[in-house]
């Protein structure tokens, strides 16, 4: 049976459960001389038996089909006669997907090897094994724990507190889904970084200033050994992020400003909801905007102006992102400012300062500390930012501060370096990987202290 | 005091100048709005301008004599014949007619008008309506990519038409005739991706993206809402719960990029998932978007006030009882309100899908959560990858759907705030 | 502004502060006739004309009808019960309700002949001649210097850094602080205590020399010693400003006013010199609220 109609079945059987639970709890009740006389309501038992009948068969399921196709795939590979062993497990892969797509029929089997094909129905006839006794597994963990919690009706039990005990746990669960979340990234970046620099060494990766990646695709193919330097990467990323926020901050700031202290009601409530919208835009779009309307029309400027710039210029990815990121530092300095006591402002107005004196000289010192907490989360969103310089900034790692040439970002290499046919060890994949590693540590970094700074500036006025 | 009339002088002059500041400061103010508003301006315009003519097709429209001998055809229900028939004959022969000075010597060049689609849609009618061998019908079929840019963008310099003159001319005329017409284009909602753009569709985009925000939006709210009811009502305060609230703000703020990393490497190497599929792009998604539900959703349950979780308690109602039976249903409207906005960020997430290989070249539109899908942000970002001007038309033309789609959502989301606002 | 309506949440400190008056107001419609004051409201040398000034709230009316003096260098005390519209009507005059939107000052408004909500008026020039203190010491963060020079430096009353710095040091004398300060004039206000905070402020209004401070209930938030404190200072200054205290204290207003209004509902029920609102009040409103009946 396929896993979603197993979900489907095990829902079904809780259902069941659940019906026979409440009634049994009714028939035991009845003779005492009604429901009163039970420890708890019939909806708890026929609930409890229910959760039993459901968790335990939805557990062992999620894990046999999270591993089984990984099992299979090692059952395979290792039944492969000793000379066609993949040596890496790029090639593992390939040979995989050639046994696969042997299985599924969709490439004629004249076309593959006889181990392959004996592998083929081995393949089959294991996933074939493995859904039965899965199957077998889940329904019948499912109608035994369904039977005890059934079996376990009893006036006397208090299914309520069982219940909601449960409950609590399954609550438990998908908070702590969010440790699980951060452990995930942890572990998928850490590991194959560490590969990555079994392969390269530490110092080309931090200090090296070339980066191609290059490498050769077989070993007996002419190439140049690629390059991993990641400071072009890294300046790129710092430039095209740098541009973003000469537009979004002052633009973000200065209209919050103006929004908060000086606009009416009227106004606000007009203004604000489309600054939001410019927040809602997806990326893509951005990407799409960037890269096809004013790139090109940069590059015409510059040239009018006599002046060289490159179609994939710095300044169109960097310009765009800095008004994607306008409503996110407008709002956080919104916030930010709104929470100076409104007693400072009177302050200031009672001894005749006028509102900028006011704004200039009072409130924006006091709230200095949460604007560059604002700043410094607009920043890690501009270096993870992927979609608008995947699309209009470019893949030459050049190492300039001239906003007009082309860089290329961290985000942009993962991108290239992840999609398109990839070998799994290779450097080239694996590098994907380290930066994804810099990146995730560099924005938690920046996280962690913005919200830090935050959090202290919000106390301050508490 | 002696000196309050001086300085009562002396804040009087220095007036004019700080008023001059004054009035420049509220000026930067409003500079700085104005680039911002006239930035999203821009790109509306932009890419409406540039797509909203991906909203029309071009096609010809003309007698055709449905000859079976020209199509070597003389039973249209016999499967074996319909596939060895000719059915681009019918259309040139009628197509030559139309033209005025073309005769068999440029049938190539009048060939080139057509789709090269144009035949399929000719067995496709032929298909449902077999008796129609042998007569002559008025046939309306998709005209060729060239004809479709230059029929909406002759003379935009943007566009290169790579029809020749004559070709040219040719359309002129048969626009002027009402054969060669721009309609509205069905296509466009109704097939996959294509090659050609005059074939290419967002039907297959859009079902994938379907496919996997209900993925997303099965896994994600319920286990936010779970998640936020733990954080809020039963965590004790220790140093577990300190992080996991430390980790949920933090993965809130984690580049999307870093969610397709994790799916790349766990779903799908160490879980040996398909690449491609809805559902590995809904488990990406749902882990991408869990922070901003949880969060609004804790917000919504503070919201509550403390006297309902009183008045409940206090007739002996367990803590469960309370949350599930009081709590939950008024933190509800805030939930779902927090919910559909993080089901519209996931809509426009294009950056971690790419990572797990939904940007893969498909035609079909996907039949199930397993198949490979791509979907409409990465549709957008494929087309505007592509050289052809007529892509790019599309891309916008997908953009303006995304969008209305996100804006529907929004409006939903504050229409549902609205009605079901409480005010305690 | 932003949505932080000022006024209302110094209502809502004082709703804290003091008990709610009791509803039983009925009858007392009959009692108080509208723009009617007894005693004495009006003065022969005065700085504030103030003449049927009405304030409303949106449809709310907070201030019906008053009119009064506030003659040269006296100190006049506000009291009333809570929620009475005496500091909305401290507000009025260095205009500080205008950032909220929804308010609306009719009547006629004069400092020294001039009216205070004339068109071409200058606000920014009004509030550098009529400072005011707030219920909650608000010094900004920044050193205790640069809160006291803050005013002068706006206002440009200081050509060198020595008249700054005189300035600063005569504004905290004045303020009896600069004994405590004068070793750590670059540390922060907000370290102060509540007390040396509020003197702060003091000194900081001092310092742009105004003409009439105004004092929205400046001790509330204080403790008696530093309330002591604060009172002796007012009776130094009252030598050479106009002052108008707001204070929910009657003790406080007998103690440093010279007189005293008594507000109620929006209505000025009573102006007389303090010591004959407090032995002798004319209103039956006056009396009920002095000797504790409500309020």
């Amino acid at each position: 049976m396929q896993p979603a109609n197993l979900l489907l079945l095990t829902i079904v059987l809780s259902m069941v459960a659940y019906g026979l639970g409440y009634a049994r709890s009714r028939s035991l009740a009845m003779p005492m001389g009604g429901i009163r006389y039970l420890k708890s309501l019939p909806f708890y038992y026929g609930a409890r038996a229910a959760l039993w009948c459901g968790i335990p068969a939805l557990i062992v399921l999620g894990l046999w089909a999270a591993f089984q196709g990984k099992v299979i795939q090692t059952l395979v590979i290792s039944s492969l006669p000793q000379e066609m062993l993949p040596a890496s497990e790029g090639r593992a892969s390939l040979l995989l997907s050639k046994i696969s797509n042997v299985a599924n029929g969709s490439l004629p089997p004249g076309f593959a090897e006889a181990p392959i094909l004996e592998a083929a129905e081995r393949l089959k006839a294991l996933r074939e094994q493995s859904r039965l006794f899965m199957s077998v597994l889940v329904v019948s963990v499912s109608v035994l724990a369904g039977f005890l919690g059934w079996i376990r009706v009893r006036p006397a039990a208090n299914a309520r507190t069982q219940v909601e005990a449960i409950l609590k746990w399954l609550f438990f669960a998908c908070a702590a889904l969010a440790i699980l979340t951060t452990v995930g990234i942890i572990f998928s970046v850490a590991l194959e970084t560490f590969r990555f620099f079994q392969l390269i060494p530490f110092t080309e990766f931090f200090f090296g200033s070339q980066w191609s990646p290059q490498t050769a695709l077989r070993a007996d193919q002419v190439a140049a050994q690629g390059a991993f330097g990641m400071i072009p990467l890294f300046t790129g990323t710092l430039l095209i992020s740098a541009i973003a926020m000469l537009v979004a901050v002052p633009v973000g700031l200065l209209s919050a400003i103006y929004l908060s202290e000086y606009a009416n009601k009227k106004v606000r409530s007009v203004v604000k909801p489309l600054l939001e919208m410019l927040a809602g835009i997806p990326t893509v779009v951005y990407g799409f905007f960037a890269a096809l309307t004013v790139a090109p029309f940069i590059s015409d400027f510059a040239a009018s102006m006599g002046i060289d710039a490159s179609s994939q210029s710095a300044l169109a990815a960097g310009g765009v992102m800095g008004i994607m990121i306008i409503p996110f530092v407008s709002s956080l300095s919104d916030d930010v400012i709104n929470a100076v006591p409104q007693t400072m402002r009177d302050g200031s107005l009672a001894l005749g300062a006028t509102q900028s004196e006011t704004m200039k000289k009072v409130i924006f010192p006091a709230a200095l500390p949460g604007i560059m907490g604002g700043v410094l989360l607009a920043v890690s969103r501009a270096i993870g930012e992927t979609m608008i310089v995947v699309m209009a900034a470019g893949l030459a790692a050049n190492l300039t501060a001239n906003p007009l040439e082309t860089v290329t970002t961290v985000t942009v290499q993962i991108v290239t370096l992840l999609t398109g046919d990839q070998e799994f060890d290779s450097a080239k994949t694996l590098a994907a990987f380290a930066l994804g590693a810099m990146l995730f540590l560099a924005t938690l970094l920046l996280n962690v202290v913005a919200l830090k700074i935050v959090r202290k500036y919000r106390e301050q006025y508490d | 005091m002696t000196d309050q009339r001086s300085q009562a002088e002396i804040v009087r002059q220095s007036l004019k100048r700080r008023y001059r500041k004054e009035r420049r400061f509220r000026a930067y103010g409003i500079l700085a709005i104005a680039i911002a508003l006239s930035a999203l301006v821009v790109l509306f315009t932009d890419i409406i301008g540039k797509g909203y003519t991906g909203f029309t097709k071009t096609t010809i429209t003309m007698e055709v004599n449905l000859d079976g001998e020209m199509m070597y055809l003389d039973d249209a229900t016999d499967e074996k014949q319909m596939k060895m028939a000719d059915f681009v004959e019918p259309l040139l022969q009628a197509l030559i007619k139309q033209v005025p000075g073309a005769t068999e010597e440029n049938r190539e060049a009048v060939r080139d008008l057509l789709n090269p689609y144009a035949s399929n849609e000719l067995r496709e009618m032929l298909q449902a309506n077999p008796d129609w061998l042998g007569t002559t019908q008025t046939l309306t079929v998709l005209a060729h990519t060239d004809v479709d840019v230059y029929a909406k963008h002759a003379g935009d310099s943007a566009y290169s038409i790579k029809l020749s003159e004559r070709q040219q001319q040719w359309v002129d005329q048969l626009i002027e005739k009402g054969v060669v017409q721009t309609s509205f284009n069905d296509v466009f909602f109704t097939s996959g991706d294509s090659r050609d753009p005059s074939r290419a569709g967002i039907l297959g985009a859009v079902v994938g993206s379907l496919l996997t925000m209900i993925v997303t939006l099965v896994l994600s709210f319920p286990i936010g809402v779970a998640a936020a009811i733990y954080l809020e009502e039963f965590a004790p305060q220790n140093k577990l719960t300190d992080f996991i609230e430390v980790n949920i703000n933090n993965l809130a703020a984690v580049p999307s990029i870093i969610f397709g990393l994790l799916g790349l490497a766990v779903f799908i190497n160490l879980f040996g998932m398909p690449r491609s599929v809805p559902v590995v792009g809904g488990l990406v998604l749902t882990l991408m978007t869990l922070p901003t539900i949880i969060i609004s959703s804790r917000a919504a349950i503070k919201s509550v006030p403390p006297s309902i979780r009183e008045a409940a308690e206090g007739i002996g109602a367990s803590k469960m009882q309370v949350v599930l039976h009081h709590v939950l249903p008024l933190a509800m409207p805030g939930m779902l309100t927090g919910s559909i906005i993080g089901m519209a960020q996931a809509l426009g997430e294009t950056a971690p899908l790419l990572l797990i290989g939904m940007v893969a070249f498909i035609v079909d539109v996907p039949g199930g959560f397993f198949e490979s899908a791509t979907v409409l942000p990465v549709q957008v970002f494929l087309w505007a990858g592509s050289p052809e001007l007529a892509f790019i038309e599309r891309a916008s033309a997908a953009i303006m759907v995304l969008l209305a789609f996100l804006v529907s959502m929004n409006a939903l989301a504050i229409g549902l705030r609205k009605r079901l606002e409480r005010r305690w | 502004m932003n949505t932080i309506n000022p006024a209302v949440t110094s209502e809502a400190d004082q709703y804290q502060a003091e008990p709610v008056a009791p509803v039983r107001e009925q009858p007392e419609e009959t009692i108080i006739e509208e723009g009617k004051t007894v005693g004495r409201p009006f003065a022969d040398n005065a700085k504030f004309k103030l003449r049927d000034v009405n304030v409303s709230y949106g449809d709310t009316r907070a201030i019906k009808n008053i009119s009064l003096d506030v003659a040269k260098n006296e100190v006049i005390a506000f009291i009333g019960p809570s929620g009475c519209g005496k500091s909305t009507f401290l507000r009025c005059l260095n205009r500080m309700n205008d950032s909220i939107e929804i308010c609306k000052v009719t009547g006629s408004l004069q400092l020294d002949d001039q009216d205070i909500y004339d068109r071409r008026r200058d606000v920014v020039e009004l509030r550098a001649r009529v400072g005011m203190v707030f219920q909650k010491p608000n010094p900004f963060p920044k050193s205790i210097y640069d809160n006291v020079a803050y005013g002068p430096r706006i206002h440009g009353l200081a050509n060198r850094k020595s008249d700054l710095d005189e300035i600063v040091e005569n504004s905290l004398r004045k303020a009896g602080l600069w004994g405590e300060v004068k070793d750590r004039l670059d540390a922060t206000a907000t370290g102060m205590s509540g007390g040396q905070q509020q003197r702060l402020c003091i000194a900081r209004a001092i310092a742009v020399s105004p003409e009439v401070i105004l004092m929205d209930e400046p001790c509330s938030a204080l403790d008696p010693i530093a309330t002591a404190r604060v009172e002796e200072l007012m009776a130094e200054m009252s030598e050479s400003y106009t002052i108008v205290i707001v204070t929910h204290s009657m003790q406080q207003a007998a103690r440093v006013s010279n007189r005293t209004a008594y507000f109620h509902l929006g209505h000025l029920v009573e102006v007389n010199e303090t010591n004959k609102v407090f032995t002798s009040p004319e209103h039956e409103l006056t009396e009920s609220y002095i000797t504790g009946r409500f309020g």
